[in-house]
């Protein structure tokens, strides 16, 4: 589209700056069927105020849904939450998405899985079931996850995910209460046989966030973990494992932000369980009026809708990013960082160290070094602390 | 990428790992596997669309020879992209 300037905008815009508003396909759709979950992660991606979104779309909503993101092309499906396991219609769900040609994914906590159930998901057609961890060891997962019998339970449904013949990404989300037991943590995903492993530090959004002083683990714990990965890799891959680790740093000992979301409104499209289409899983909490699928045709979501044009092409750019020669490669970096940090999320993602903001990532580097680990601290996504988050 | 010998006799199966199919949306045969695809060109999705534990090199080269009668013999880019299939543990053998 080009720019007519407009007649409070005199100033002619330097060819430099796009307001392209070109996208391409929504190949992953990332489908939150509830926020319920029986964990209280503290540092759950959903948003703080879940429980002020009561309202979940029904089983035809969300076919509906499904078919009309495979009409625009896309072909990863991503069944999240919450727990996605709580929907009673899961299994239509999933036979639904599977005739239509998705490849689809379970993300799940494992809390709530059988043998049984993951046997009749596996004959309606569900491609991958990803388990999440939150330790290697009991002790800290219960007081993680708030639930004691859940470390168990997700070891058995982990080797029944194996047993089953699915492939199996687990993903453990590290922190400085795990890091330092990352060994520990690779030693069982290879002996459940993963095929793929997501070693994630926690990104700090939703409930992390909230609790990013307990979560941020310091430099050396990073460096540490992430040479110990590297010596594995290499171990594991003279071995003739096949065995894929993905060691995810968090941003915040970065000194450029990352390419989030591989653009705004590029390749990924998330519907939360009330029916909000948002780019990205943090996106609802920005001032930015996003659109319901109940109310608006996916194609126009994806197409023409105001949310998702918003940070397409970078004629909204503020500097340091407008003349910055990186901009089209980290697109100015993550405008929800920019939000929770500085207040405005047309600002340069603050991990950026071109970012007159970036002393806020510097400081919360140095509280690493001196918080003293201490769970009792953690705020726990449940139901009650997110009334304290609400509106309503 | 691979270390194993691929002969005529060889018979490759898919790693269930990955789904082949036909995307329209990509106009090309892609691999899914969990959170992610590969888009494959042209030759590679005629080569992977054969691959079905059953049919061997030899039959799949034949079949291909059959197909674009053009291209002449096939059989070496045939064997040296399923070593690196192999190599990217897309199929067994």
């Amino acid at each position: 589209m080009a720019n007519t300037g407009s007649p409070c905008n005199a100033q002619p815009t330097p060819p430099i700056i796009s307001d392209d508003k070109s996208h391409g396909q929504p190949l992953w759709l990332l489908a939150e069927l509830t926020y319920k979950c029986p964990l209280q992660c503290p540092y759950c991606s959903n948003p703080l105020d879940f429980s002020d979104f009561g309202g979940e779309l029904t089983t035809q909503q969300w076919l509906d849904v499904f078919q009309q993101g495979r009409d625009l092309g896309a072909v990863q499906l991503g069944f999240s939450g919450g727990e996605p396991l709580v929907r009673q219609d899961l299994i239509q769900l999933i036979g639904g998405a599977h005739e239509m040609g998705y490849y689809t994914n379970l993300i799940t906590s494992g809390v709530g899985l059988n043998e049984h159930k993951m046997a009749e998901f596996q004959q309606a057609g569900l491609d991958h079931i990803q388990v999440s961890f939150q330790a290697s060891d009991e002790s800290v997962n219960s007081m993680l996850s708030g639930s004691k019998k859940a470390f168990e339970q997700k070891l058995k449904m982990a080797k029944e995910v194996k047993a089953q013949g699915y492939p199996m990404v687990l993903n453990f989300v590290t922190h400085r209460h795990n890091i330092d037991r990352i060994d520990r943590i690779i030693e069982l995903c290879v002996e459940l046989d993963a095929d793929y492993v997501e070693l994630a530090t926690c990104q700090y959004y939703g409930w992390a966030y909230e609790n990013v002083e307990q979560l941020l683990p310091t430099r050396a714990q990073l460096e540490r973990a992430e040479r110990i990965t590297n010596e594995y890799r290499a171990k594991l891959a003279a071995e003739g494992n096949p065995i894929k680790l993905i060691f995810v740093t968090p941003d915040y000992y970065e000194e450029r932000p990352k390419g989030c979301m591989n653009g705004w409104g590029q390749v990924f499209l998330t519907v939360t369980p009330d029916g909000k289409a948002l780019p990205c899983h943090s996106a609802r909490m920005l001032p930015i009026e996003f659109p319901n699928v109940t109310e608006v045709s996916l194609q126009e979501i994806w197409d023409t809708s105001p949310g998702f044009n918003h940070f397409r092409g970078n004629a909204w750019m503020k500097e340091p990013c407008r003349s910055c020669d990186e901009k089209d490669k980290d697109f100015g970096g993550c405008h929800c960082q920019a939000f929770m940090l500085t207040g405005d999320m047309y600002n340069a993602d603050p991990v950026c160290a071109k970012s007159e903001h970036h002393h806020l990532i510097e400081e919360a580097r140095e509280r690493a070094e001196a918080v003293v680990n201490n769970p009792d601290e953690f705020t726990f996504r449940n139901e009650r602390n997110s009334k304290v988050f609400a509106k309503s | 990428m691979s270390d194993i010998e691929i002969t005529a006799a060889s018979v490759p199966v898919l790693n269930k790992m990955f789904r082949f199919q036909w995307e329209k949306a990509q106009n090309c045969f892609v691999l899914l596997y969990p959170e992610g695809m590969i888009q494959l060109n042209g030759p590679a999705g005629e080569i992977l669309g054969l691959v079905d534990g059953e049919r061997s090199v030899a039959a799949i080269t034949s079949e291909l020879e059959a197909k674009f009668p053009d291209a002449g013999d096939l059989s070496g880019d045939i064997i040296e992209f399923l070593g690196e299939a192999h190599g990217q543990h897309w199929i067994t053998l």
